[in-house]
């Protein structure tokens, strides 16, 4: 079943002069459809300005679509009366961790939706307990957010989404500000989320070794999904991903980089390097 | 520099005073203010000065680190002590050049210096030993009668705890923006008055920028996670008083009580 | 031009309880023409060490020398410092306050004492320098993109000619295909016009494409100092440190293993694929 769909969703930016006065729209997303199933793990890829992040406001009612809709778990979200609804069921966690902790300490950041949620005092602390030993960060309950690395912070603000159960949590690029050892920790509990508790992530990206393990990646230009498959299906598209301003992880470009040369035997979209090299063994002989 | 700025900030650690309810805080040092204001004479600050140092103790937070908050207000200080110091009025104590030192003046420049100390040094306690959450708390409910005149109290200790939280990030970004500037030459310490005043616009319009961006990102974060005032919202630490807040209630008055009766003893004997 | 760290330490908040030592006993050279990555994970104290090249942080011990002369010493001039030696922070949205572009980056060659009329032909040619069209010469700083607003902030700083251009993170946050704009840019004002380069990033493969030479840091001291054959030949040392060598690095010696007779020392992909090429039947 469909957790979250889109259908000829497109969005407006108003543009306004000093005054105020509207100069004029910049659409930011165009006529864009898709649907993710309950327990996949989306990956949403594309340039700066392609309108991924303001795709993955919509989910979360945070920007309501200029035309077409947005369906959560079955409801509209520009319908007023769902809104507090789809908001917890698609959680969000953003970019900059520093401006999406609130509390001063852990445990009273990660309590922060929950509580806004009206849920009794004692239910507050086990979801609190249970989300934070989730993220691997329990030990670190009592700690003021300031002395956390960028990775933990980002983990601590996850936490806070889990504790109020979402379906979904949709992440808007949130690696963009760590360092590869925060941005490995990420992933990792992002994954784990997945695989574990089922929910629902739609991560928004632009680092390609981050989608790897995706289900299936949507790739957007210019406010449109122009790409879309697996992994190994986009990946092996390099030419139409440059022009999208990306890249692709460092093994597929040598694996791609090699086949033009010559090594017409390696297939398509490789990922790992392990198969990289199993393929050449496989493929070509030691001179 | 900016790092030693203590003012504000909580200090995690596990104490008698951590744990007592916000609202005996407040209390507290509402008390402990007007015992200041109303302290007329050397044995009240004697009585002040023993409240202050049990508090300290007892908070476990580093002597160290509780002063270190007072650089930031030591030009203030100067200059109030300054003040008192030439330009009161009274007996003639020293003399030099055009300066008079009166008695009067020494006496009320201590005072000034010790008052002044203390106030800060008792607020910052109270941020020091409290989490901006259980402040808000503590505001909301202790002051939650205000709500009958449209107040929107919830609201107001929210902004606070936000704003508390945010001034250590604004004071190393601000840190960091002074960098940026004086990498490109900029120049903050040098020249008058005015050459200095407009020498901080390449670092207020960065920090502007940045704070609305910051609090713009919050607000949709808040709203994310279905933040929507304080209406139907439930607390993770509800406040109850346990018995040792009572105590602390009891402690607390007898301390106002002997300090009222000290200034009074004082009009006594003076008059 | 030339720069010499002598037995450089650096201690933070020196007698608290939170007294870290940020630097350890650094000392190595900078050559006039150098391309240096400073590489190394957060909190390794690389960005300390930059802020102490051009003077915004003091030495709690040892020596900088600048072209033989000790920046520590009395009367020293750290505003010409800090024009010769042109420090570009990981965030432009730090230093960019003018109402347009230009005023901008004229901002800082007026601090160096130049006239207006100087002042303009400078952040001319350093807007030129980095490529920026034009037409977005008299926009406000705040609209334009994160890849051009990072150009704008280079180019404030190449506007006061400085023979040494040091780059925080200049990488951070971008796509791509920013990311590559960048790096070309830095390059070519490396080869074209002789500026000296150094570049702190934590990311092993946009460093090895360009730098000539590496220094690793870790907890406050200089783990390594070589070029990218030889850092990245200690794979698991770095590892140990939480980095790691560029991916092809790990493919060629799996590739060795595996029989195939790969050069293990290739750090670019270019590198790789030549030796790859060279290696099997096909």
């Amino acid at each position: 079943m469909a957790i979250v769909e889109t259908h000829n969703l497109s969005f407006d930016y108003i543009r306004r002069d000093d005054e105020g006065n509207v100069t004029g729209f910049t659409r930011a997303v165009n006529d864009v459809n898709l649907s993710v199933e309950k327990g996949q793990f989306i990956a949403i890829l594309g340039g700066n300005g392609s309108g991924k992040s303001t795709l993955a406001k919509h989910i979360n009612a945070i920007l309501y679509p200029t035309e077409g809709y947005v369906l959560v778990d079955g409801k509209r979200t520009s319908e007023a009366d769902h809104i507090w609804d789809i908001r917890q069921k698609a959680g969000m966690v953003f970019q900059n961790p520093d401006n999406q902790i609130i509390g001063s300490i852990v445990e009273e950041d990660v309590g922060f939706g929950p509580e806004n949620m009206g849920i009794p005092t004692k239910e507050i602390w086990e979801r609190v307990e249970e989300a934070l030993k989730t993220l691997g960060m329990w030990e670190y309950r009592k700690h003021s957010p300031m002395r956390l690395s960028g990775g933990q912070k980002q983990r601590v603000a996850i936490a806070g989404v889990v504790a109020m159960h979402p379906q979904c949590i949709i992440m808007d690029e949130p690696t963009a500000m760590l360092d590869p050892s925060g941005r490995k920790d990420v992933i990792r509990a992002a994954r784990a989320l997945n695989d574990v508790e089922g929910v629902t992530i739609i991560l928004i990206t632009h680092y390609m070794e981050e989608v790897i393990y995706a289900d299936k990646v949507f790739v957007m230009g210019k406010g449109e999904v122009r790409m879309s498959g697996t992994p190994r299906e986009i990946f092996s598209r390099i030419d139409e991903l440059e022009e999208l301003r990306l890249d692709v992880p460092q093994v597929t470009r040598l694996a791609h980089e090699l086949k033009l040369r010559g090594m017409t035997m390696l297939p398509d979209g490789i990922l790992t390097e392990e198969e990289l090299v199993d393929a050449i063994c496989r493929s070509y002989s030691i001179m | 520099m900016i790092r030693d700025i203590t003012l504000g900030q909580y200090y995690q650690t596990e104490s008698r005073i951590h744990r007592l309810d916000p609202r005996v805080k407040l209390v507290g040092t509402m008390i402990f203010l007007i015992s200041l204001f109303i302290s007329q004479n050397v044995l009240c600050y004697v009585a002040a000065t023993i409240y202050l140092i049990c508090i300290i103790c007892l908070s476990k937070v580093p002597f160290g680190y509780i002063v270190r908050g007072m650089k930031a207000i030591a030009v203030i200080m100067m200059i109030t002590v300054i003040f008192n110091l030439f330009l009161t009025a009274g007996e003639p104590l020293v003399t030099f050049w055009r300066f008079t030192i009166t008695y009067q003046g020494l006496k009320n420049a201590i005072y000034t210096a010790v008052r002044l100390t203390y106030l800060i040094l008792g607020s910052t306690l109270m941020t020091l030993t409290t989490t901006p959450n259980d402040l808000t708390d503590g505001m909301e409910r202790g002051l939650g009668f205000l709500k009958i005149f449209k107040l929107p109290v919830h609201e107001i200790a929210m902004m606070m705890s936000i704003a508390l939280r945010f001034i250590p990030i604004l004071l190393e970004e601000t840190d960091k923006i002074m960098k940026a500037q004086q990498a490109r030459g900029a120049d903050f310490e040098s020249g008058g008055m005015i050459r200095r005043a407009k020498a901080m616009v390449p670092l207020l319009v960065p920090l502007f920028v940045s704070a609305f961006r910051r609090a713009n990102d919050l607000a949709l974060a808040m709203e994310s996670r279905c933040y929507h005032g304080g209406e139907g919202r439930t607390k993770m630490k509800p406040l109850e008083y346990k018995p040792w807040d009572i105590r602390a209630y009891i402690i607390l008055a007898c301390y106002l009580a002997i300090v009222i009766l000290l200034a009074i003893l004082d009009i006594r004997i003076t008059v | 031009m030339s720069i010499i760290l002598d037995h450089v330490n650096y201690i933070y908040s020196r007698g608290t309880s939170d007294e870290v030592k940020a630097l350890d006993d650094i000392s190595f050279e900078i050559k006039d023409g150098d391309f240096i990555g400073l590489i190394g994970h957060t909190g390794s104290g690389k960005s300390t060490l930059v802020q102490h090249l051009d003077g915004l942080l003091k030495a709690t011990s040892g020596h900088i020398y600048y072209n033989g002369e000790d920046i520590y010493d009395k009367g020293y001039n750290l505003k010409s410092l800090r024009s010769k030696v042109g420090l570009v922070f990981q965030y432009p949205e730090h230093q960019l306050f003018e109402e347009d572009v230009f005023k901008d980056v004229c901002f800082g060659p007026k601090n160096i004492g130049l006239t207006e009329g100087e002042a303009e032909i400078a952040a001319y040619q350093a807007l030129k320098a980095v490529k920026l069209p034009e037409e977005l010469f008299y926009v406000s700083p705040f609209d334009l993109s994160g890849g051009q607003k990072r150009r704008v902030a280079i180019a404030g700083v190449l506007a006061m000619e400085p023979e040494v251009l040091v780059l925080d993170e200049p990488t951070a946050g971008l796509d791509p295909e920013g990311r590559d704009e960048i790096l070309g840019l830095v390059k070519q004002l490396h080869d074209e016009e002789g500026i000296t380069i150094i570049l702190v990033s934590h990311s092993m493969e946009d460093v090895a494409d360009y730098v000539h030479h590496i220094i690793v840091m870790d907890k406050g001291r200089i783990h390594m100092n070589g070029t990218p054959k030889e850092v990245f030949w200690h794979a698991s040392d770095l590892e140990r440190i939480g980095l790691a060598a560029p991916r092809v690095t790990y493919i060629m010696r799996k590739l060795k293993q595996a029989g195939y007779n790969v050069d293990t020392t290739a750090t670019t992909l270019s590198e790789a694929a030549d030796s790859v090429l060279g290696a099997v039947r096909l």
